[in-house]
């Protein structure tokens, strides 16, 4: 083992031990062990303030929504649709009417796929990815190219898990109708440069998708900014509920779009002869939506908003900086995504552990995160392994919990010694 | 430590630095592939049966010390004993993972496993290989633990 160094814990000055107040979970014990929870990329936990949100909205405000006259759903419908304000200043979106409440990112990305892609393509066109995508956005191109044709193009990455921006520039071709990037990846934490990767697919006339599941709780987004046709997220990595997620797009696009799923509340008129479909976003949330979770997500964003994004991403990165250089001093560590541009996710391997054994061994010091391939097995191909172990962590965080994470690290060493 | 020690005993980190019939068999009269696709498990189980007997039996693949271990004790035991013996010390591993039931003497250094029985989503990972012989001998060319 290398002669252990001092390394420093950066005090980015966020309060973090009154913002683990505000988190109940983080009292909770694992086999005896206090929680440090470090799987945050797969979910974020739930400040008390969107708990009570949700819990208020069911005791004294519910009702549906869009559909009474009576006070309860007027007033619902009031929040309801201040959340969808709320999100559109969050993202700074040119307009609320760009906003469109989904069920979370993969539901973003499969209506996009449906109501945008799928009527203008056809066989030889092209869709772009970049090899370091979720499941999420490559099976709905796939789905879109088995039926139609289309081919689907894949920007490879370097060793370090960066985009090889060159190949993406030649892979750009006249045929490719939709470039889908993921802005920072669950994988390996790269961050990408999706604004110049927008400009360049514009340059050409090509629409970018963004999947912004892991860049939205780790950094300000500004969608006009970044000029990105769709940008996708899911409330659940937010610190909101489960279940609901937000699709923006741009007017433009969302007025030639057809509808995603036919029903209520997505119509201006239905006669049996023809039904004449509502704008956006209406026009793309059919049925009652999940009303108690977009008040859930609003409360979220307050709250990370109160606390502020540049002073979470602050804190995340010296988390992440210390880390890394603490997983480097224990034996056999081997980090699996060394983009110089990453956000909250450390991936790793030890030598001497399989993923899975780390996962079970740290379980029992209270230590949770994620082993497997994260969703992204043509990442787990590339680096030709089976499984990456991954910390990936929140605002609420400590290097005493890096820390116990290593001590947990070592214990495997030494099991497996 | 509690339970850990007990899931990874000597025996099975043993098995799983050293895994014995770790190799392939070329000509096989059964072979299969089994993926654990939650943890990226892989393992390929050879046989060599000949009048209902494993003549010889042996893997290859890529996964946790569970699975590794439990394939590489799994090719130990049934070395000489009848498919119809196999399957049956196939159901008492089963009982033994999943039940309270005590290991029985013909399961031999298999008792070692029980342990995995208080980590329930490590089940499969012991299983695995099981699961992959018995497709084999179904003349399955995969199997996946859904
Ligand atoms: C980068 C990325 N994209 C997409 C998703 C899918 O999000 P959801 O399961 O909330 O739809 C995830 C979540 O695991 C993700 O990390």
């Amino acid at each position: 083992m290398s002669s252990p160094r001092p390394i420093s814990r950066i005090d980015t000055g966020l309060d973090v031990e009154r913002i683990r107040q505000d988190f109940p979970i983080l009292r909770e014990t694992v086999h005896g062990k206090p929680l440090v929870y470090l799987d945050n990329a797969a979910s974020a936990q739930k400040p008390q303030a969107v708990i009570d949100a949700i819990a208020h909205c069911y005791a004294h405000e519910y009702a549906n929504i869009h559909r009474g006259v009576h006070y309860l759903s007027e007033r619902l419908t009031t929040r309801y649709e201040a959340v969808r304000e709320r999100v559109s200043r969050f993202l700074n979106a040119a307009s609320a009417k760009e906003i469109v409440f989904t069920r979370g990112t993969t539901e973003g990305i499969n209506l996009v796929a449906h109501s945008f892609l799928r009527p203008r393509l056809k066989a030889g066109d092209e869709i772009l990815i970049t090899g370091m995508e979720h499941h999420s956005n490559i099976v709905p191109w796939q789905m879109l190219c088995e039926e139609t044709g289309a081919v689907l193009k894949v920007v490879p990455i370097s060793d370090a898990g960066e985009l090889d921006f060159e190949a993406y520039r030649r892979l750009l071709s006249e045929r490719t109708r939709l470039v889908g990037v993921v802005h920072v990846s669950n994988a390996l934490g790269t961050v990408n440069p999706v604004k110049e990767m927008i400009e360049l697919a514009h340059a050409q006339g090509v629409p970018v998708l963004v999947d912004g599941a892991q860049a939205v709780p780790h950094a300000k987004v500004d969608v006009q900014a970044l000029d990105a046709d769709f940008y996708v997220f899911s409330g659940h990595k937010l610190y909101g509920p489960t279940g609901i997620g937000v699709l923006y797009g741009k007017m433009r696009h969302l007025q030639e779009m057809r509808p995603y799923q036919g029903g209520g509340d997505m119509i201006k008129y239905v006669t049996f002869a023809k039904t004449e479909y509502a704008d956006p976003p209406q026009r793309f949330e059919a049925g009652t939506p999940h009303i108690v979770g977009v008040i859930g997500l609003g409360a979220a964003i307050d709250y990370v908003e109160s606390v502020g994004l540049e002073a979470i991403a602050a804190h995340e990165n010296a988390l992440l900086q210390y880390a890394t250089e603490r997983l480097l001093q224990v034996d056999g560590v081997r980090v699996i995504g060394t983009a110089v541009q990453k956000a909250g996710v450390l991936s790793f391997l030890m030598k001497k552990a399989h993923p899975h054994d780390i996962g079970t061994i740290l379980d029992r010091e209270g230590v949770a995160l994620r082993t497997g391939h994260h969703c992204a097995q043509p990442v787990m191909d590339r680096y030709c392994i089976p499984a990456t172990a991954r910390a990936s962590f929140a605002m609420y965080n400590t290097f005493d919990e890096v820390d116990a994470l290593v001590r947990a690290l070592e214990k495997v060493n030494r099991l497996f010694g | 430590m509690s339970g850990l020690r007990e899931l990874y005993q000597e025996v099975i980190l043993d098995h799983n630095r050293n895994p014995r019939n770790f190799r392939r068999i070329e000509p096989a009269s059964h072979r299969a592939q089994g993926h654990n696709p939650l943890c990226g498990d892989r393992v390929e189980v050879f046989l060599l049966v000949e009048d209902g007997v494993v003549k010889d039996i042996a893997f290859e693949g890529d996964g946790c010390a569970i699975s590794t271990a439990s394939a590489s004790l799994m090719t130990e035991q049934l070395k000489g004993k009848s498919v119809a013996q196999a399957q049956a010390l196939f159901d008492r591993f089963h009982d033994l993972l999943t039940t309270e039931a005590e290991p029985t003497e013909d399961l031999g250094k298999l008792g070692v496993l029980a342990g995995v029985r208080e980590f329930p989503t490590r089940v499969k990972c012991a299983t695995l290989p099981w699961h992959t012989l018995q497709a084999a001998l179904r003349q399955q060319a995969e199997v996946s633990t859904e």
